[in-house]
């Protein structure tokens, strides 16, 4: 009798560990795949002149996605000067400032925006900038994109800022500074590796989103007049040319998507190698 | 939080003119407490503390744990503040001025203070020291550098560390961080320094360390310092004041505490029969 339940244990627990662990490599390796399918058609349809030369009609050879990759480039700072300074200055008031049901308040609707789903936000930003304007601009998918970072960017400082040990809180008040230069001469400079790589992940994590800016920055075959003009994103291009009929076309957005997946990837790597090198208290 | 400013105090009565050498206290006093009452919430963790604190000298606060000895030192800087939901009633004078109705950040410029664990920042060893200056609005480089070497020979840290000032301070030893933020807390000037169990993590040579500069820089601050350490209270202070249940049972000279302290009370705690 006891001898059958035991084997019977011992069969379900090996078929739960195969299983389990079946299902660990396929969800690994779905990057992998993803990775090398990239890597494959990624490379093959790469030149120089794609980083050079700006987009060519479909049939001719050549051609490249330079007003596009300086387009992302672009957009991104956009989105980091309106994300960044809003998100982080939202944070140091949740860690320092508020009190507890207030704080709980602000996490929910943060954590609610950060639910918001990205073709919205971008309806967001062309109804706050494009429809204003009465453009696509360079600018509107900045926006778009930097309200998509504010969530992270709100939850990592906060994070970031709550571990610090409030014994170095008390030692700069002890000397006579105030609350506010607590926080940004010694707070903020003992969690400032946490915040970049914090920041670098949002980074990472908005670069790729395609659906805000196909109402706000819209796209473009040719450079840009400016930041208040349509402008060519690399996720904008790759939708566009995946979509379009012709093979050479889909070759070009391999191209991109391998750049684009290459940069993501730089930047994530980065942030955890920052946040590796530990706390700046062991660098001068 | 903060009471509201109260009228200052008339003058401190005269110390009570007396030819008994132990009870009474000189006239120079730094601090005078009145009637003090703290609360934690509805919690009260002070109960009507007062007592005269002299210039230049030391005083150290012994008892048990929990029986508010380091509330309240630490509402002699107004540290207590920063906790939410806390209250302080009474009156508080600094040269006979109350400090409960003053600015806070100038408050802690003259009342400095040092944590029982080390806490220096992540900085070089010179930022941590001249931050209590920049802070204050002194940054012309001459004069920082001036009082941070002044600062660390004061703390008998200097020789240790001025080939490496630029060095990170986590870089240091428990009791080399401890001296620096003795440094830090001297380059300010303050007049009363106050530390919370300074030596409790260091062993007996940092210790030691510790005690000899407090001794040194006794002439140009007052100190209050407490400790879990009778030893080091007899050695140390010249007044010593017994707290138990957030009441102070008895102040007095240290020697009088030690060897013939008026409660019982105080009795069993410095012998060890307390509990």
């Amino acid at each position: 009798m006891t001898m059958e339940i035991s084997l019977r244990r011992r069969v379900v627990n090996v078929l739960m560990l195969s299983l389990s662990g079946l299902c660990t490599v396929l969800a690994v390796s779905v990057l992998f795949f993803i990775l090398g399918y990239l890597l494959v058609h990624g490379v093959r349809s790469l030149s120089f002149a794609f980083f050079t030369h700006l987009p060519k009609p479909s049939g001719e050879t050549g051609g490249g996605m330079a007003n596009a990759i300086v387009g992302s480039g672009k957009v991104l700072l956009l989105a980091v000067l309106i994300g960044v300074p809003l998100g982080f200055l939202a944070g140091v008031f949740l860690a320092e400032y508020s009190n507890k049901a207030f704080a709980s308040l602000i996490r929910y609707t943060v954590d609610l925006l950060n639910g918001v789903p990205s073709i919205v936000i971008g309806i967001v930003g062309y109804a706050l900038v494009v429809l204003p304007m009465k453009h696509f601009s360079a600018l509107a998918g900045g926006v778009a994109l930097g309200i998509m970072m504010i969530p992270i960017a709100v939850r990592t400082t906060e994070e970031f800022l709550r571990s610090v040990p409030n014994s170095l809180r008390e030692g700069a008040m002890a000397l006579g500074a105030t609350k506010a230069k607590t926080i940004f001469t010694v707070v903020v400079p003992a969690a400032i590796s946490g915040l970049i790589s914090g920041m670098m992940l949002n980074l990472a994590r908005v670069a790729g989103e395609t659906a805000p800016l196909l109402f706000t920055a819209l796209g473009n075959m040719f450079w840009s007049k400016g930041w208040l003009q349509p402008i060519a994103t690399l996720p904008v291009m790759i939708y566009n040319y995946a979509l379009a009929p012709q093979e050479d076309l889909h070759q070009q957005a391999w191209a991109a998507g391998f750049v684009l997946l290459t940069l993501v990837l730089v930047i994530n790597i980065t942030a955890r190698l920052i946040i590796a090198r530990g706390p700046s208290s062991s660098r001068r | 939080m903060t009471t509201p400013e109260q009228p200052i105090v008339k003058e401190r009565a005269p110390a009570r003119a007396s030819d008994s050498d132990t009870n009474t206290l000189p006239s120079t006093s730094k601090l005078n407490a009145k009637n003090i009452n703290f609360f934690y919430g509805s919690f009260q963790a002070l109960h009507d503390i007062s007592m005269d604190i002299q210039s230049n000298k030391i005083t150290s606060f012994i008892g048990p744990s929990g029986c508010g000895k380091s509330t309240f030192l630490r509402t002699m800087n107004r540290m207590n503040e920063a906790l939410r939901n806390t209250r302080v009633e009474g009156d508080l004078l600094l040269d006979g001025e109350n400090l409960l109705g003053m600015d806070v950040t100038y408050v802690r410029r003259r009342v400095g203070m040092v944590f029982q664990k080390s806490n220096p920042f992540p900085k070089s060893i010179f930022d941590n020291v001249a931050y209590g200056l920049r802070v204050n609005g002194i940054t012309k480089k001459s004069i920082v550098e001036e009082s941070v070497e002044k600062s660390l020979t004061r703390a008998a840290l200097w020789t240790e560390v001025k080939d490496k000032l630029h060095k990170p301070a986590s870089a240091l030893s428990g009791g080399q961080q401890q001296r620096l933020c003795i440094a830090r807390a001297l380059a300010v000037e303050p007049e009363v320094l106050l530390l919370d169990e300074p030596c409790s993590a260091l062993d007996p040579i940092a210790t030691l360390k510790i005690e000899e500069l407090l001794f040194q820089i006794k002439d140009m601050t007052t100190i209050v310092i407490v400790t879990h350490n009778m030893q080091q209270a007899a050695r140390l202070a010249d007044y010593t004041g017994f707290f138990l249940l957030g009441k102070l049972i008895e102040f007095d000279d240290t020697r009088k505490i030690f060897q013939n302290p008026n409660k019982k009370e105080t009795e069993d705690y410095v012998t060890g029969r307390f509990g």
